[in-house]
């Protein structure tokens, strides 16, 4: 009796045991990355349930991941090198490696055949079987001069025509990685983009991929439909003269905010929100804002765009109006509040806040928080929207 | 004569334990743990959780051997020139800063 019960109990609770798996689409699910814990939660976005916990996935600090073209599986990208399929239906990882010592994120191939990882220990780009794992190619990036390390590499994202892009911190290059034939990949490679590229992105469409600059102003701009043209300065003139603040934490350029012809990208070192107009690569204004923005996110109609901030101010997000550029709304979820992503058509957007172990959930029309998910210390939300977005 | 170097070493360890009490007594151990916290999710986003390295270099102990405690609190309080290091002194006070400079030589897992 007791054991029927306690079966049928199992059987409702929304957290399904490992190993049994579920027979629907994926198209409204997503993950959740538990950082100090080396664990995941498979997130139900229509019901606004945790599905699954995978655990045993290693150092998951900045852990970052893309899906296959499917929507079935994850692939995570950890600090320590890890590198994990996992089935978010089932629960489970499919297969985990260690390919490198220390790595910053990776990026699947326009086919969904392939999985890059960029690391920063060993420096370089490792290539994988997305069905597998099994290794692909190895391209290390260039050696310092100093001695026999390797250029970190970092904004590793995919592009149209089976290629990768990704850039040297260390030795301020851009490099287009081909992998039309998987057995010899062709590189292109761009020296003196500018110095300390620290994050990359590419546009939605695929054409522009844009680096961003810790040690200069200005941003790195390649035409990925004119690479023979070479990478271009822009906006170096922003800010200059001006005394930076001390950053505590970079800002992220992945998903780069475009409304309309206008992109919205977070001023380094600057409590500000650039302006910029996409058709000829000009600043069209700095919004001022509570701190330094970290991630700066257009909700998928390209109405609003969130900010959060970097320590000491990441318990704020605003919200800025794209017509107006005004601030519409200041509010504090916790401390901590380190990752937005919305739900596809944008109704919703989920925030992870890392100091009280939750996702919280907006509606993006009332700006009212609607739903609270337990999760342990998380970082990055991730949805399968992605699997459909080149550079995501 | 054989005891005699034993002496001031045991007398050098007293002193050392009690240096290290004084210090560690100076920071209340609720202030410990937020600054042990803040090391790992804050300057982890740099460094790594486990400090084991990211866009910023190791914080492992072996990294530190040849740095002196007044040095490794100094380049937290100050920051590091030249480099995207920023000053923590909004943040730390200076024994505070000693004080997660010794736990960083000690080799910490916060």
């Amino acid at each position: 009796m007791m054991r029927t019960l306690l079966v049928i109990l199992m059987f409702l609770s929304p957290l399904t045991a490992a190993g049994e798996c579920l027979t629907r689409g994926t198209g409204d699910l997503g993950i959740v990355i538990e950082r100090a814990s080396g664990s995941i939660k498979v997130l139900d976005t229509s019901r606004h349930e945790v599905l699954f916990r995978v655990e045993g996935l290693g150092d998951l600090s900045h852990a970052s991941a893309v899906y296959s073209r499917d929507g079935r599986y994850a692939f995570l990208f950890g600090r320590d090198g890890g590198l994990s399929k996992v089935d978010i239906l089932c629960g489970t990882v499919v297969k985990r490696l260690v390919q490198g010592g220390n790595s910053i994120g990776g990026a699947i191939s326009q086919d969904g055949s392939l999985v890059a990882v960029s690391n920063y220990e060993p420096g370089g780009v490792k290539i994988f079987s997305a069905e597998d794992l099994s290794p692909v190619a190895d391209i290390p990036a260039t050696p310092l001069e100093t001695g026999e390390k390797l250029s970190k590499t970092v904004g590793l994202v995919d592009a149209p025509g089976q290629r990768f892009a990704v850039s040297l911190y260390d030795t301020g290059e851009s490099w287009i990685i081909d992998m039309q034939d998987p057995k010899a990949p062709a590189i292109r490679r761009f020296t003196d983009i500018g110095r300390l590229p620290y994050d990359a992105l590419i546009t939605p469409d695929g054409r522009y991929y844009i680096t961003g600059l810790f040690g200069q102003d200005g941003l790195s701009l390649l035409d990925l439909w004119y690479p023979e043209k070479g990478p271009r300065l822009i906006l170096e003139n922003y800010g200059k003269g001006e005394e930076k603040l001390p950053v505590y934490k970079m800002p992220h350029l992945e998903g780069w905010a475009i409304a309309g012809h206008r992109a919205f990208l977070p001023a380094v070192g600057r409590h500000e929100v650039l302006v910029v107009d996409m058709s000829n690569w000009s600043q069209v204004a700095r919004i001022p804002v509570h701190g330094q923005p970290v991630f700066v996110m257009a909700r998928p109609d390209g109405r609003q765009i969130w900010v959060n901030y970097a320590f000491p101010d990441n318990d704020t997000i605003q919200i800025i109006d794209t017509e107006s550029l005004q601030i519409v709304k200041t509010f504090k979820p916790g401390k901590g509040a380190l990752h937005m992503e919305f739900t596809p058509r944008g109704e919703e957007v989920w925030i992870s806040i890392r100091d009280k172990d939750e996702i919280q959930v907006y509606d993006t029309q009332t700006l009212e928080q609607t739903h609270s998910l337990p999760a342990e210390k998380p970082s990055g939300i991730f949805f399968t929207s992605r699997a459909h977005q080149t550079g995501l | 004569m054989r005891l005699k170097p034993a002496v001031p070493n045991l007398l050098l360890t007293a002193l050392t334990i009690t240096l290290a009490g004084m210090a560690s007594a100076d920071i209340a151990p609720e202030r410990q743990a937020e600054l042990l916290y803040l090391l790992k999710h804050d300057c982890g986003s740099c460094h790594g959780m486990r400090l084991e390295g990211g866009l910023g270099p190791s914080l492992k102990p072996e990294r530190f051997r040849q740095w002196d405690t007044e040095t490794l609190a100094a380049a937290i309080l100050y920051g590091r020139p030249g480099t995207p290091m920023p000053p923590w002194r909004p943040f730390i006070t200076e024994p505070e800063a000693y004080w997660l400079a010794g736990q960083l030589k000690k080799g910490i897992q916060p």
